[in-house]
């Protein structure tokens, strides 16, 4: 592991975007998230680049739809409180079709909540966040690495689609340090006609917008970018699969409550348990399939977050009635033990 | 084999320091490593701590509820962290700051006093350092090859003179 | 010969104004000094929402289109993304810059952001149909000031001129008018030269344009223009503001 540095997951994030080719990073203290800015801060002068750090969370947001307008690689990064407050700003990048990226290292809520890790942002990521019809990509990572490449593969997936991608992390993604290999491949951005970065006289005026008052207009672009939602569906689900083969009970987590249940699903195997992790990576597009095909073997499944239950709905919208699915969860910036995992696949039963 | 260390104290005694080292040493060791700090207003003054995890095999949940080994720097840590040790396992403290002993019987316990030594050797900022050497001792773990490297990786440039205390702080911890 | 015609960086697309509505004369006014300065073809214009929302269908030179008072901050985005290459405006009204915006247009003018600021104050929400504004004058009746501005209850106008001149970082700030033709050519000058600013490096320089909205004021386009003799710049005075490198140049 000789090419490995120990880095926290925020620092990782901040680095592999650097290295994706991010020079335009806007952002606003929260935590625990701030490392990202402290890195970028330091950093982005040295390389030709742009720190800022805004005056809130949505001037932020709006810095991020200028740059990106103008065609550059660009990001911010924030926890729960702030991403609410940049919703109406992801609302108008999803409306304008721009790519960005939006890192969200979650703490427990509603409201200023706690500081502690937490995944209950699951429907606010997953359904879109801000007003109106649209998604974002979702990747959730489960290893400082994951950070890494999943910052890389989030630049790439925006760009590739033109819409904002989100990096749903949490608290403990966010602090804790894992060796990782910066080793990472990046690929170059797409040519962008369509950006703002003066005609040049040399063609027509580009315009980045979100406005349109005509109803039949407003649907046929509301149609084209759900058509174009499907084709990110169709291609770009991403899952990991443990254990699965002869699994009889099937626990779905992501993120830090995949890392306890791999722990649990390790334990319950010693003890003769048929159980296997399903660990969606994107959050949207959700594994669907991957879940639904579990079904046809499995007779349980538990859903394990750091939430009331969230994504336990697309879990159940999968599973479509041929199982039951139970939840096992920890609120409030609490994380399930793999003990308390281990007891609801050994015993079931919706617990705390 | 996987090692769970939970190492806790008041802030600013360095517990997230010496994970840092031995989740260096373990990383420069070819073994699967965690580092998880606690983190929020508590480091400012009151209770920080850290898990590390020292693995074989992929580390999974990198939460150290149960810890293998507990290295406690203050009295809360010891009160707060000593029933979560598993039994079997290891608790290492600092004698100077902790007046009570361990009251755990299936437990190996270690008094250092760790703080006192520091101030007596002209390394008062570096009680944390003396526990890392004891834990290694303990451990079995003394290559200085890696040690070295270890610090080398968790010492900036800037203090690259440090490097020397923090070798004769481990040094002071082994003995002990 | 030709003596009259439309400015290179106005579109032919017709506009959507209201009779006697003076944004298209401001329109007309930004469009010259992009032309006199030969900018079109690298300048960004960031439209906001309220009655201009849709001027980035009138500006021939690229455009955004903004959240509600966001636009200095997507200004501060494309200004970054290439300070030397882009020349960036953000044309805002008054509940755009000065009520939702306000943290927006504060800040960007603190780090002086060298952008361009158009402001159209007329002392009313225009588009959605005359509501009062941060700007409307005590006693000002309006869609939801309906017995007039109640400083009591509603508190005072916001003067942006005179209150961003307290702060250390804005290059120039003007307010001007443009109800008469001598008016119009002091706003065209001042609007010129808050472009030039920007290619000079100087900073953030925003124009206040004290402007009619005869629909909304209840007014024919004639009054509607008295009516900024007689009661808006009384309240909002012309000139300038705030003029750093002037200001150095005298203490030099």
């Amino acid at each position: 592991m000789a090419d490995k540095v120990l880095m926290k997951g925020n620092e990782a994030i901040a680095e592999a975007a650097i290295r994706a080719g991010c020079r335009h990073y806007f952002g606003y203290p929260i935590t625990p998230q701030t490392e990202i800015a402290a890195y970028m801060a330091k950093r982005m002068p040295k390389i030709g680049g742009t720190f800022l750090q805004a005056e809130s969370e949505i001037a932020a947001i709006n810095m991020v739809y200028g740059a990106a307008s103008a065609g550059k690689r660009a990001m911010t990064s924030s926890s729960s409180p702030g991403i609410s407050l940049k919703g109406e700003g992801i609302s108008y990048m999803a409306g304008s079709d721009l790519p960005g990226l939006i890192v969200n290292v979650q703490r427990g809520g509603p409201g200023l909540g706690g500081i502690q890790p937490s995944q209950s942002d699951y429907f606010q990521s997953t359904r879109g966040g801000g007003h109106g019809d649209y998604h974002l990509i979702v990747l959730a990572p489960a290893s400082v690495q994951e950070m890494a490449d999943m910052t890389v593969k989030g630049f790439d997936l925006a760009d590739k689609y033109r819409m904002p991608v989100m990096l749903l992390a949490d608290g403990t993604m966010g602090q804790m340090m894992e060796p990782v290999s910066l080793d990472l491949s990046i690929a170059e951005a797409p040519e962008k006609p369509w950006a703002t970065t003066g005609t040049k006289l040399a063609r027509t005026h580009n315009i980045v917008n979100s406005l349109s008052l005509v109803p039949e207009e407003l649907e046929k672009l509301n149609n084209a970018r759900y058509a174009k939602y499907e084709i990110v569906k169709k291609n770009e689900v991403m899952y990991e699969e443990y254990m699965m083969d002869d699994a009889e009970i099937c626990v779905v987590a992501f993120g830090i409550a995949a890392r306890v249940s791999k722990n649990a699903v390790v334990a319950a195997r010693k003890n003769g348990v048929k159980v296997g992790l399903i660990r969606p990576i994107t959050l949207w597009p959700f594994p669907t399939d991957v879940v639904a095909k579990a079904a046809d073997k499995a007779k349980r499944f538990i859903s394990v977050e750091l939430s009331m239950g969230q994504m336990i709905e697309d879990v159940r919208l999968a599973v479509n009635g041929k199982a039951p699915v139970e939840l096992c969860y920890r609120v409030g910036g609490m994380i399930p033990t793999p003990e308390q995992v281990l007891d609801a696949i050994e015993n079931g039963g919706a617990k705390e | 084999m996987t090692k769970q260390i939970l190492i806790s104290g008041f802030g600013g005694q360095g517990v997230l320091f010496t994970g840092k080292f031995l989740a260096y040493k373990g990383l420069i060791e070819d073994k699967h490593v965690s580092w998880l700090p606690s983190y929020g207003p508590e480091m400012r003054g009151g209770t920080a701590s850290c898990s590390v995890i020292i693995s074989d095999e992929p580390v999974g949940s990198p939460i150290v509820s149960k810890p293998d080994i507990l290295v406690a720097m203050n009295i809360p840590s010891i009160d707060r962290f000593e029933d979560s040790v598993v039994p079997g396992g290891v608790i290492l403290y600092d004698s100077s700051l902790i007046d009570r002993d361990v009251k755990r019987s299936d437990v190996s316990a270690y008094g250092v006093p760790a703080t006192k030594m520091a101030s007596d050797n002209g390394i008062p900022t570096l009680a944390n350092m003396i526990l890392g050497g004891k834990l290694l001792a303990i451990l079995g773990e003394q290559g200085e090859e890696g040690i070295r490297a270890a610090l080398a990786k968790v010492i900036s440039a800037k203090h690259a003179d440090m490097l020397d205390v923090n070798l004769k702080a481990l040094q002071l911890g082994a003995n002990a | 010969m030709i003596v009259f015609q439309k400015p290179h960086a106005l579109t032919d697309a017709p506009m959507h104004y209201c009779p006697g509505c003076t944004h298209g004369i401001v329109h007309r006014l930004v469009a010259e000094a992009i032309d006199a300065l030969g900018i079109e073809g690298k300048t960004v214009g960031i439209a906001p929402v309220g009655c201009s929302v849709m001027a980035y269908n009138y500006f021939a030179c690229d455009m955004i289109e903004a959240a509600h008072g966001r636009a200095p901050a997507v200004a501060t985005g494309v200004k970054r993304s290439d300070p030397d290459g882009l020349v960036v405006f953000t044309y805002q009204g008054d509940g755009d810059l000065a009520s939702i915006g306000m943290a927006e247009t504060v800040h960007a003018a603190a780090r002086n952001e060298n952008i361009t600021v158009i402001f159209i104050n007329n002392a009313i929400y225009g588009m959605t149909g005359g509501q009062m504004a941060p700007t409307s004058l005590p006693g000002q009746v309006t869609q939801t000031s309906p017995y007039g501005r109640d400083v009591k209850a509603c508190g005072y106008p916001v003067r942006v001129c005179e209150m961003l001149a307290t702060l250390d970082g804005p290059e120039y700030l003007e307010r001007v008018a443009v109800n008469n033709i001598k008016n119009i050519k002091a706003a065209g000058k001042a609007i010129r030269k808050a472009f030039q600013n920007q290619i000079d490096g100087k900073g953030f320089s925003l124009i206040e344009v004290i402007s009619s909205c005869p629909t909304n004021w209840g007014m024919t386009p004639q009054k509607a223009l008295e009516w900024i003799d007689e009661k808006m710049i009384p309240y909002y005075p012309l000139g300038v503001y705030k003029d750093r490198s002037a200001a150095k140049e005298e203490n030099a």
